[in-house]
């Protein structure tokens, strides 16, 4: 009997098999956690249209420092897309992104957000301004900037924020270290970090916007503020060099600009990288907004900010231990 | 069966036939699995200041001291534990013995958000000690649990009660019949569960990583250290420290072994 019936499945499977070897293309996504969501109504979507019609995807989301190192130890991929551009330049150094990645329209990049003050009911301390968290008393959450490449977009918009309010870049070294000693937990990625405040740790949790608006659509009591000066986030997007469907996957790529795809990443919480998809929905402008360059470049402040051993954060990390 | 029982009087014929054989696959499984990889990551080892510095020894001193206190509770309430279950009969105790294993079952992380939950700021015990030094010890005491208990609970079943009862009859009192009588016998078991209890907690990351805040020098714990100079692209670093990690845990096993081996003299 169990003989029969494993012929049978054989008999009834392998067609079906050879079939859908035939006519699917399988992508694979390789991606960092928070866009899950996203991509889960994206993928669908995309395979309605008559580029993505034939195409099955795999997904693996991660933290994306994790997802990055994956891959840049074998695992496959198609599409990279993680949380911020040095994980997709650490592919391009092992070959594994062409090195003009990001010679596009959009830079590589494929949705926005910016750095907010997740604060508690009512904003009962009044922080607005990165000035605000050194008032006394002021308990600060961020994720470990070493433990959660993402937290790295926090401590660039506080520098930042200060180079915005007239310090020199010396005195805005000076302002991060004082504004680390109102730090009274540092979890190891932006999720637990949500976590740790609804918990009721701390007065103030940085935060990404788009982090804020998903949790607020979860139900979960998220009150935040946008200060004035922050940074623009920016989440970047390659096709893999190794790919073997790479057509294919640019055609996903494409999609992902257009402004339906764009339309889904806003209702999920992220700022779109084209106009006119943000009908209905709220995301502030901010007239002091910078990005990355304005505090120098990923490659200029991975070096100088975030070198385990001699970076400006490993230091002040180093002398809250004094 | 029947064979091999008989053959139980005579110790040399319990050696397995092929004992070349059985040594040989034993060494490449364990190779396999654990020397080839601990190998590669000393191999990988570079950056000696990465354990050196001042953050990775206050990490590192706050694992030690925080695995070993674990370590000697879960001894205490291990035993416990194990000696309720095995002695007592009340109603539940089917449950309460699955309950034992659970911390293993659940995945640390969401241990450490129910930690989190019950003992944190919003705690409804009114208990806080979230993101202090408490909280590691806390979170560990939770994910180490089974360990003693389950070490215990076989050799206790197996004790004859026919030696406390004669013990009993020569006139000691309870206190030195457990001390002389059932301590002798539990007591490798107990160090076997104390061993375990002790690696797991140098190791441990996803049960402390949420509860304790992660502050350097404060309630920053040698793991989540790792993987911080992992996550900033030091992995030559982080197997540094790794190598380190394991051998002290190595030491501390090594001298339990030790001491185990000591208590055991007479039975050898």
């Amino acid at each position: 009997m169990r003989r029969i019936s494993l012929t049978l499945i054989l008999i009834l499977a392998f067609p079906a098999l050879a079939a859908g070897a035939a006519r699917d293309t399988k992508l694979s996504l390789v991606a960092y956690s928070t866009p899950r969501e996203a991509y889960g109504q994206l993928i669908p979507a995309f395979q309605k249209t008559a580029a993505g019609k034939d195409l099955s995807f795999s997904q693996s989301y991660g933290a994306s420092g994790e997802q990055s190192r994956a891959v840049a130890s074998g695992l496959d991929a198609d599409i990279v897309a993680f949380s911020l551009a040095p994980d997709i330049t650490s592919l391009v150094q092992k070959k594994l992104v062409a090195k003009n990645w990001a010679n596009d329209k959009w830079h590589g990049m494929v949705t926005r957000s910016v750095v907010v003050f997740v604060v508690r009911d009512g904003n009962p301390k009044k922080l607005k301004t990165w000035t605000d968290l050194l008032k006394p008393g002021v308990q600060i959450v961020t994720p470990n900037p070493f433990t959660s490449g993402g937290a790295r977009w926090n401590v660039m918009a506080a520098y930042g924020g200060a180079l915005r309010a007239g310090k020199t870049p010396k005195q805005a070294e000076t302002y991060l270290a004082q504004m680390w000693k109102h730090v009274v937990a540092q979890p190891a990625s932006a999720r637990e970090g949500l976590q740790t405040f609804l918990a009721g740790r701390g007065d103030v949790f940085l935060a990404y916007e788009n982090e804020a608006l998903f949790a607020q659509q979860k139900g979960q009591p998220v009150q935040f503020v946008i200060p004035k000066a922050t940074i623009l986030i920016e989440n970047p997007i390659a096709v893999t060099s190794t790919s073997t469907h790479k057509s294919q996957a640019q055609a996903f790529v494409k999609y992902l600009r257009t402004k339906p795809a764009q339309r889904i990443f806003a209702q999920n919480g992220y700022r779109p990288v084209i106009k006119g998809v943000t009908q209905g929905l709220n995301f502030p402008n901010r007239p002091q907004l910078f990005t990355i360059k304005y505090v120098g470049g990923w490659a200029k402040v991975e070096k100088k900010f975030f070198d385990p051993r001699t970076g400006v954060m490993a230091k002040i990390q180093a002398s809250s231990g004094g | 069966m029947a064979a091999s029982a008989e053959a139980l009087p005579a110790p040399k014929a319990r050696r397995s036939a092929a004992p070349g054989l059985a040594i040989g696959l034993s060494t490449l499984y364990l190779s396999l699995i654990v020397l080839l990889p601990l190998a590669a990551l000393a191999w990988r080892a570079h950056g000696w200041d990465a354990i050196t510095s001042p953050q990775a020894v206050s990490a590192l001193k706050l694992t030690v001291v925080a695995s070993l206190v674990v370590a000697l509770i879960n001894a205490v309430a291990g035993t416990a534990i194990a000696w309720t279950l095995v002695r007592d009969r009340f109603f539940g105790q089917g449950f309460v013995n699955a309950l034992v294993d659970l911390p293993f079952a659940l995945p640390t992380i969401v241990a450490g958000l129910t930690l989190l939950a019950l003992y944190g700021p919003k705690s409804p015990a009114g208990i806080n000690v979230a993101f202090t030094r408490w909280a590691i010890l806390l979170a560990l005491l939770f994910v180490t649990l089974p360990f003693v208990v389950r070490t215990v609970q076989p050799v206790l079943l197996e004790l004859d009660t026919e030696m406390e009862d004669a013990a009993a009859s020569l006139g000691a009192s309870r206190a030195a019949t457990f001390r002389r009588v059932i301590l002798p016998n539990i007591f490798p078991a107990i160090l076997s569960g104390v061993a375990l209890a002790f690696a797991r907690a140098i190791g441990e990351f996803g049960a402390v990583v949420l509860i304790s805040g992660n502050l350097p020098f404060k309630t920053e714990v040698v793991s989540v250290y790792v993987f911080g100079r992992i996550e900033s692209g030091d992995s030559g670093g982080a197997a540094a420290a790794s190598v380190v990690i394991l051998v002290l845990s190595f030491g501390v096993l090594l001298a339990i072994g030790g001491v185990r081996r000591w208590a055991t003299r007479h039975d050898r």
